[in-house]
């Protein structure tokens, strides 16, 4: 089985590029030449050389003492919640950026959800002088305000989508409108292994540094350079595809992808994608997406902003249909218990979305001696509205959380 | 010969007007498709709501999305167009999105389409490679004409490519833009020129952008006529007659 995209951006069935032919010629200069520029020696130097200085890589893997006692097996995590900017995405928007300046692009655009990957598309922007927009549903805006403050503090303008559910898919259709109306001077710099190839396979080698820095973390840490399980949450995907990567052909490693679950698979109020889910197109990418009979996208449902889509990466819709990922949930409540968990036995505070991966840990069978790998894709500052109104809640209720 | 090829062969100056399937309300579509041939409408492209249509500018994803919430569905967009077809032989295209077909089974939305008198079909999403792959010859098979866009960006190799593959007109989209946006029609001239001078295959009809009298005029002037989209869909809601307004509208163009 192959995992890398063939000539016109296929996973197997899954990828493409579905597009406006308003967007082609970028998006065709993008698919000609954007192994040439990103594997140059250059670009790979400037690249490293941001990711050590700039981002703080590598980020550490941690031995989660406490946390692998309670679940009798070997946890580490993988803190991409150490960047700078608080989560895996600056990976990406690093990489992007000097393609985009190499491009010659004076103006940057972004979708954001959870504000993650819109705070680390500002960020570059503000390093390399470049005008930056960044579309937010309006939704997502309210529930991560401390997000747009740093996005309007790093000089960009952060503009709301307001049309369906306001919340990323939008966001993500705004983005490719204002790409289609502005296709000479502006980059539309992606945040996920979503949207037409070559995004998807551009983005997954840009976090693919996630799991290059593990190989050599393990092999250190434990003699072995692969785990026995993976475990990342799953949105869009960038941060399983790059937690993956490496691993994509050892099948020794089982990959776990987590869904957002929200209110339940069947409640209606989910982003289930693997489980409710069909094949369609959606943002330019043939995937597996949330729809309707008549081919209408449904609205999506998370507390966690960055999981809130109603479909994934053709990567994964590849991984899943091959059955070389494992695809798992947590809902809303399973999640804000694992963030607990998590805070109260190793003193970290993880993004909503992360705590869907770690959620999953009472879900499956674990040996003493198995060796998993959590990515903790962000921290969980951005979060804080929502864990303290769960706190509350909880505390109401005189309950125990979190040992 | 097709409705179209026909329609080409004997008219200038042709006016193709948009709009979104049940909207206002869900039995709009007839009326409207009536209306607009008794004003003198040459060519009719109905769109079928879609949740996300990226190629669209706000005013079509409104009437997109009210046509969603009034309900409306392929099938009974089918049976409109049925509708439509039994008292008119005006060239009918149908607008939507590659999702919309897949979801129906693509076999069955040609073959259903060709069915209810649908002459041609435009899918932005879809791209021609694609196209040319898995869906020309039934496409062709069934009868229909697929129309394909070109744009300011589109390089001289693609734009034969595009031309080839199309049948019935080819599709030139004025400026850069999602649909709606109304962009000085004299900066896009040199663009029509060079489009022109070309000499394609397909007659051309150029849209995106085109609102009034005056930028329709300009189109004709390079192209065989001109597709009018978000100003109409504006104007059914203008004043408290759907009639009056659809009339005074196309009048106004024509005159």
């Amino acid at each position: 089985m192959n995992y890398q995209p063939d000539k016109r951006g296929f996973y197997g069935k899954f990828g493409g590029a579905f597009i406006p032919e308003l967007l082609y010629p970028n998006v065709e200069f993008l698919r000609k030449n954007y192994l040439k520029i990103i594997t140059s020696a250059s670009f790979q130097q400037e690249f490293k050389s941001l990711l050590r200085d700039y981002a703080g890589r590598p980020t550490p893997l941690y031995f989660a003492t406490r946390l692998s006692e309670k679940y009798h097996t070997q946890i580490f995590l993988k803190r991409e919640d150490l960047n700078h900017t608080g989560a895996h995405k600056i990976n990406n928007t690093i990489g992007q950026i000097l393609l985009a300046q190499r491009m010659g692009k004076k103006r940057i655009i972004a979708e954001t959800g959870a504000g993650q990957h819109g705070v680390a598309t500002a960020t570059v922007s503000a390093l390399m002088g470049l005008q930056c927009v960044v579309y937010m549903g309006e939704v997502d805006m309210e529930r991560q305000a401390p997000n747009v403050a740093r996005m309007k503090m790093l000089g960009a303008e952060v503009r709301p989508a307001r049309s369906g559910s306001r919340t990323l898919k939008d966001a993500t259709n705004e983005a490719i409108r204002d790409w289609i109306n502005h296709p000479e001077d502006t980059y539309y710099l992606i945040g996920s292994v979503v949207g037409p190839h070559p995004y998807p396979d551009m983005v997954a080698r840009f976090q693919s540094v996630i799991s290059e820095e593990m190989k050599i973390q393990l092999k250190e840490k434990t003699g072995r350079d692969e785990p026995d399980k993976i475990i990342a949450c799953v949105g869009g995907g960038s941060n399983a595809a790059g937690a993956f990567y490496h691993y994509l052909e050892n099948k020794k490693v089982e990959l776990i992808a987590v869904e957002a679950y929200g209110k339940g698979v069947d409640s209606g109020q989910t982003a289930a994608t693997t489980k409710i889910g069909s094949e369609g197109v959606i943002h330019g990418s043939k995937t597996l997406l949330m729809q309707n009979e008549e081919g209408q996208i449904t609205e999506p449902y998370s507390l966690s902003a960055g999981l809130d889509y109603p479909g994934i990466g053709p990567l994964h819709a590849h991984l899943f249909k091959s059955g070389r990922g494992r695809f798992l949930g947590a809902t809303d409540e399973e999640a804000l218990q694992a963030a607990f968990e998590i805070t109260r036995l190793e003193g970290i505070i993880p993004a909503l979305e992360s705590a869907h991966a770690l959620a999953v840990l009472p879900k499956i069978k674990l040996k003493s001696n198995e060796v998993v790998v959590i990515n903790i894709s962000g921290r969980g500052d951005k979060d804080l509205q929502a864990y303290t109104k769960y706190l509350e809640e909880v505390e109401k209720k005189h309950l125990n959380i979190g040992r | 010969m097709s409705r179209i090829e026909s329609l080409f062969r004997k008219k200038k100056n042709i006016l193709n007007i948009y709009f979104t399937a049940g909207f206002p309300k869900p039995d709009d579509t007839v009326l409207i498709a009536n209306e607009l041939e008794k004003a003198g409408v040459d060519m009719i492209e109905i769109g079928m709501p879609f949740s996300d249509p990226l190629a669209d500018g706000p005013v079509i994803q409104h009437s997109s999305s009210i046509a969603l919430q009034n309900g409306m569905g392929l099938d009974l967009i089918f049976s409109q167009i049925k509708t439509i077809r039994k008292t008119t032989q005006l060239p009918i295209i149908l607008m939507g999105y590659v999702n919309q077909l897949m979801r129906y089974g693509e076999d069955a939305f040609f073959d259903k389409a060709a069915a209810c008198g649908v002459d041609g079909l435009i899918i932005p999403d879809l791209p021609v490679e694609i196209y040319l792959e898995k869906y020309q010859q039934k496409v062709e098979k069934a009868g229909l004409d697929m129309i394909f866009l070109i744009t300011p960006q589109t390089d001289e190799a693609r734009i034969k490519l595009l031309d080839e593959s199309s049948r019935g007109f080819l599709y030139v989209v004025s400026s850069a833009s999602t649909t709606g946006k109304t962009a000085a029609m004299q900066h896009q001239e040199a663009y029509f020129e060079r489009i022109r001078q070309m000499k394609l295959k397909n007659p051309l009809l150029i849209g995106f952008g085109i609102s009034d009298k005056k930028s329709f005029d300009t189109a004709c002037q390079y192209a065989s006529g001109a597709i009018i989209g978000s100003a109409f869909i504006k104007a059914l809601e203008k004043g408290p007659e759907i009639r009056k307004n659809i009339q005074q509208f196309v009048k106004a163009i024509r005159d």
